[in-house]
């Protein structure tokens, strides 16, 4: 059975202009132990549905249909006082880590907070121990515990931010842009802490990006999306290797590429369609160099071609 | 920057102000009306007897004189000598200042407590009826004289309920003594306080019935603001990403909304409690007057029917310092609770 | 001259009702700005609408309740109430319009010279204004009074004083924000000459925070100008006035004359509240806070 099992999600906000289909029909399977990489630009969806695994949709946004199912457990209607037993076997790490820690508390007080929130037996001596290891496991010196979060540069608030995360041993960890706001040198070590973590902790990683490099380094799986539905689904070598969807092609083609530097960069012509009022069919054919007849008229379903899921008519 | 270094920086911020504070009091009493004696006496008094009284205050002397005299005098915690009787003020306004430190202590609790509570529930119910409902009570209540609120509470409360005794501190001899142990003896002044010294729960309820209405209509008028202030905190706080990281973790509502969004919103509330402070004053004069609560403020105002301009301006100064002091206690309180402003 | 005045009120009313489309802050400021429309032309017409004369005593039975012939009751020398809430405006009103008046004269220029030109000036005008503005007000304003005497202009003078150094921050950090921008510079690169710089670029972006501040401003001052009546440092007792009628009411209130001070109180609150309202709605429409 998949650790993380999605069917048909749908996410909607209503604004006082229409209502935004943030997460349209999405469905992902994830074994344990796996990694999937979520891709996609700005507003696509992709945060949407890391925070909807754990029921943080910010209002006013609400879960209008679909089943999110963790170890066969059914997410979406929980009561509340078991989401929050569910956020302590679900990892969630922020975009950025500035901002995510609370400043007037002590880092040590964060983890303190955090284990005795879900286990009220454990002693503050005994949480601050274990705290203590986390930190030194991340590179961070055990006596920092007691420093707050101005005190900490962003790479090492993010190495908290990711020790937070784990501290409990979930099952599962989702990371949210968790480089985003890094730069490239700390990017590079924050990346390698993670894959550590994931072998150490046999961990279940669903990594969300736009960055489509750090996918092809992490991730056993891509899920790539566009306004709202993964266009196409399948394993990372694959994708790489033989991109069936348009905007995935274009996504790979608009990145550097360093192995064939000499390859010029083409950007996808366009911006990302507006939500309230989305093109007609294919969400991407006002974009896609290759749109024909049926694009315009009829949204492509995800289907199986050469060991990948892709939507495009293309491959109907 | 440690606490220490930014003690002293404030402190020595403090001294300018301090001085420009005192020069403008002086202005005012002793320049603005020209002779402040002869204001005093207002029918025609013999000039001798005016000679005399103007020496007595050291009123003849020329003004530069007479500010020296009066900086070099607060300096030693002389306030001045009231018009009336030559008493010195200082020791009149200390008689009557723990009376209205009570009133302003009980009065600024309720404001904060009724505040913090209904500016929470405002935010967290944002957009709804019950928000609109508790933005209206706040503006109404800052438009409100606060001795017209009292006025109102006496009415209903005390002459129409009887609930609530209608003037004054406590019922005559019921005046708390204190702390008596042996030869130690502790009394604050304040009656809630030093009846619970005494041990005397009798007296101790009393004070509270006595203090409850003036406190209230304090209290409420000024609680407006905070209100107001909790609301666009939290509203703000309650959006940050690290509320949203704590929900993330599964800490319970009430954790997150109290230890992570309120102590968060709650420093500027301290410091809008500093900034009140003032206004808490001019209240607490209004209020005292309406239920003939014996503290600064009724002094003040008695002082001023009597003409008594020497021991106006005395008060007036102690008015200005006690502000002075309390923003610098607020300050000060501020960079401890909060890190990063030290830095 | 008459042309552009009627062209302005023309275009002033489409405004007026525009401001109910405007959301919660513009109806704020339309409830406003009809409550204290109605109160000002209350006062204004009150010699004609005061169905007795407000100052004559023993019209009516001492101390008698609302009824029909005395709506709103008599007090202890036999005034009729009613027709001293419709004329008990007039004191309040001209004390806050003088202060508002004097503070925007003297404020926003000492404002706008001090933080333009910089320097000691800017901060010697800053510590004094600073030094006013942590005094108490009303202790502030009770001292001044004491000292000057009764009078409106003495009572509005005691009032502004302490009312000045807000209009003052409020010019000083729009200068100080503006001054940074670079359009100043540019035109000061053209060589602009200082005045006109202010004149042009600074003052019309200050107008909308003087705007709200006054409106906040009058609120304060009709308050203060009531607790200064209360102290005893009020107008004479001849002129009709809400502050007067709240101050002796209250000797009254152990016999249980309510209407004594129910209504000129309510009459304070209502006109504070307009101009609170105003002023609420003006700061909300001219810098809507980012909500959702």
């Amino acid at each position: 059975m998949p650790l993380l099992q999605i069917d048909s999600l749908t996410v909607d906000y209503p604004t006082r202009n229409g209502t935004v289909r943030a997460v349209n029909d999405v469905s992902i399977a994830l074994e344990k132990g796996q990694t999937l990489g979520i891709v996609g630009e700005s507003g696509c969806g992709k945060s949407t549905l890391g925070l909807a695994v754990i029921r943080l949709i910010p209002p006013p946004g609400v879960l209008t249909e679909g089943s999110i199912r963790i170890d066969g457990t059914d997410v979406v209607h929980l009561p509340e006082n078991q989401v929050r037993e569910l956020r302590g076997k679900v990892g969630f790490i922020f975009q950025d880590p500035m901002t995510s820690l609370n400043p007037v508390k002590r880092i040590g007080d964060h983890f303190i907070e955090f284990m005795r929130a879900h286990d009220k037996k454990i002693s503050r001596e005994e949480a601050l121990e274990r705290s203590g290891k986390i930190l030194e496991s991340l590179g961070i010196l055990r006596e920092r515990i007691n420093d707050y979060p101005h005190q900490f540069s962003g790479g090492m608030r993010q190495r908290v931010m990711i020790g937070l995360g784990l501290a409990l041993s979930p099952k599962l960890l989702i990371a949210d842009e968790p480089t985003t706001s890094l730069d490239v040198i700390v990017e590079a070590q924050i990346l390698e802490l993670m894959n550590k973590l994931k072998k150490e902790y046999n961990l279940t990683l669903i990594l969300i990006t736009h960055n489509i490099g750090i996918v092809a380094e992490m991730s056993d799986l891509v899920a790539v999306m566009y306004a709202g539905r993964v266009v196409e689904l399948g394993p990372t070598d694959r994708i790489f290797e033989n991109p069936l969807h348009p905007y995935t092609k274009g996504l790979l083609e608009s990145a550097p590429n360093i192995v064939h530097p000499e390859r010029s960069m083409h950007p996808i012509p366009g911006s990302p369609p507006d939500l309230i009022s989305p093109p007609t069919g294919c969400k991407f054919h006002p974009r896609c160099p290759h749109a024909f007849e049926p694009c315009p008229l009829s949204e492509p379903a995800l289907a199986t071609k050469e060991r990948q899921l892709v939507a495009c008519h293309l491959y109907d | 920057m440690s606490l220490r270094s930014y003690i002293i920086a404030r402190v020595l911020l403090t001294i300018p102000m301090l001085l420009l504070l005192l020069t403008m009091v002086f202005l005012i009493t002793r320049v603005l009306p020209g002779d402040p004696v002869l204001l005093h006496f207002e029918k025609q008094a013999k000039p001798e007897a005016v000679e005399e009284f103007r020496q007595r205050l050291g009123l003849d002397k020329s003004l530069p004189e007479q500010y020296v005299d009066y900086l070099t005098g607060l300096l030693r915690g002389d306030l001045g000598r009231s018009m009336q009787d030559f008493s010195p003020v200082g020791q009149q306004i200390f008689s009557a200042f723990p009376a209205t430190l009570e009133l302003a202590i009980f009065g600024m609790i309720i404001a904060v407590v009724l505040g913090i509570f209904l500016g929470v529930r405002s935010s967290k119910s944002y957009n709804t009826g019950e928000d609109h409902v508790i933005r209206t009570f706040g503006i109404t209540s800052y438009a409100i004289p606060v001795f017209f609120l009292g006025m109102v509470l006496q009415l209903v409360f005390s002459i129409g309920l009887h609930w609530f005794p209608s003037g004054g501190r406590i019922y005559p001899g019921g005046e708390p003594l204190g702390l008596n142990f042996g030869g130690f003896h502790l009394q604050t002044g304040l009656y809630t306080f030093d009846s619970l010294l005494e041990g005397n729960l009798g007296k101790f309820v009393q004070s509270l019935r006595y203090i409850f209405l003036p406190s209230l209509a304090l209290g409420l008028a000024l609680c407006g603001i905070f209100i107001r202030l909790t609301r666009s905190n939290m509203l703000e706080t309650l959006r940050l990403d690290f509320v949203t990281a704590a929900r993330a973790r599964g800490l319970k509502e009430r954790t997150v909304v109290y230890t992570y969004a309120l102590r968060n919103a709650f420093l500027p509330i301290l410091t809008m409690m500093g900034l009140q402070f003032a206004a808490l004053l001019a209240g607490a004069i209004l209020t005292e007057t309406t239920f003939s609560w014996p503290g600064l403020g009724r002094y003040l105002v008695d002082r001023i029917a009597f003409r008594d301009y020497t021991a106006i301006q005395g008060a007036v100064v102690f008015f200005g310092l006690l502000v002075a002091l309390v923003s610098l206690i607020v300050d000060i309180l501020y960079a401890y609770l909060d890190p990063r402003i030290r830095l | 001259m008459q042309k552009e005045r009627g062209r302005i009120l023309v275009q002033l009313i489409p405004r007026f009702v525009g401001l109910s489309q405007r959301g919660l802050a513009g109806w704020t400021v339309l409830i406003g700005s009809v409550i204290v429309a109605a109160v000002v032309t209350m006062t204004l017409l009150a010699p004609w609408i005061s169905p007795r004369n407000p100052v004559a005593i023993n019209v009516g039975p001492i101390l008698a309740s609302p009824s029909n012939e005395f709506p709103l009751g008599t007090n202890h020398l036999g005034q009729d109430m009613l027709s001293r809430v419709i004329s008990g405006g007039s004191m309040v009103l001209q004390v806050a319009v003088i202060s508002v008046v004097m503070c925007i004269v003297v404020g926003v220029p000492i404002g706008l010279l001090a933080s333009y030109a910089g320097g000691l000036t800017d901060k010697g005008t800053s510590l004094v204004m600073d030094s006013i503005y942590a005094f108490p007000g009303l202790v502030l304003a009770i001292a001044i009074a004491a000292m000057l005497g009764r009078g409106v202009l003495n009572m509005s003078l005691a009032i502004a004083v302490v009312y000045v150094p807000s209009y003052f921050r409020i010019v000083r950090s729009q200068v100080l924000t503006i001054k940074e921008l670079s359009y100043i510079e540019a035109a000061r690169a053209l060589g602009a000459k200082s005045r006109s710089i202010i004149l042009k670029y600074v003052l019309p972006n200050v107008v909308p925070s003087v705007v709200s501040v006054a409106t906040i401003n009058f609120a304060d001052a009709i308050l203060t100008a009531a607790g200064l009546t209360f102290v005893g440092l009020g107008l004479s007792v001849a002129v009709p006035d809400w502050g007067w009628d709240l101050t002796y009411g209250r000797q009254l209130l152990p016999s249980g004359a309510w209407w004594v001070i129910a209504f000129p109180g309510l009459m304070i609150v209502l006109l504070a509240l307009g101009f609170t309202l105003i002023g609420e709605g003006l700061s909300e429409l001219w810098s809507p806070r980012l909500e959702h």
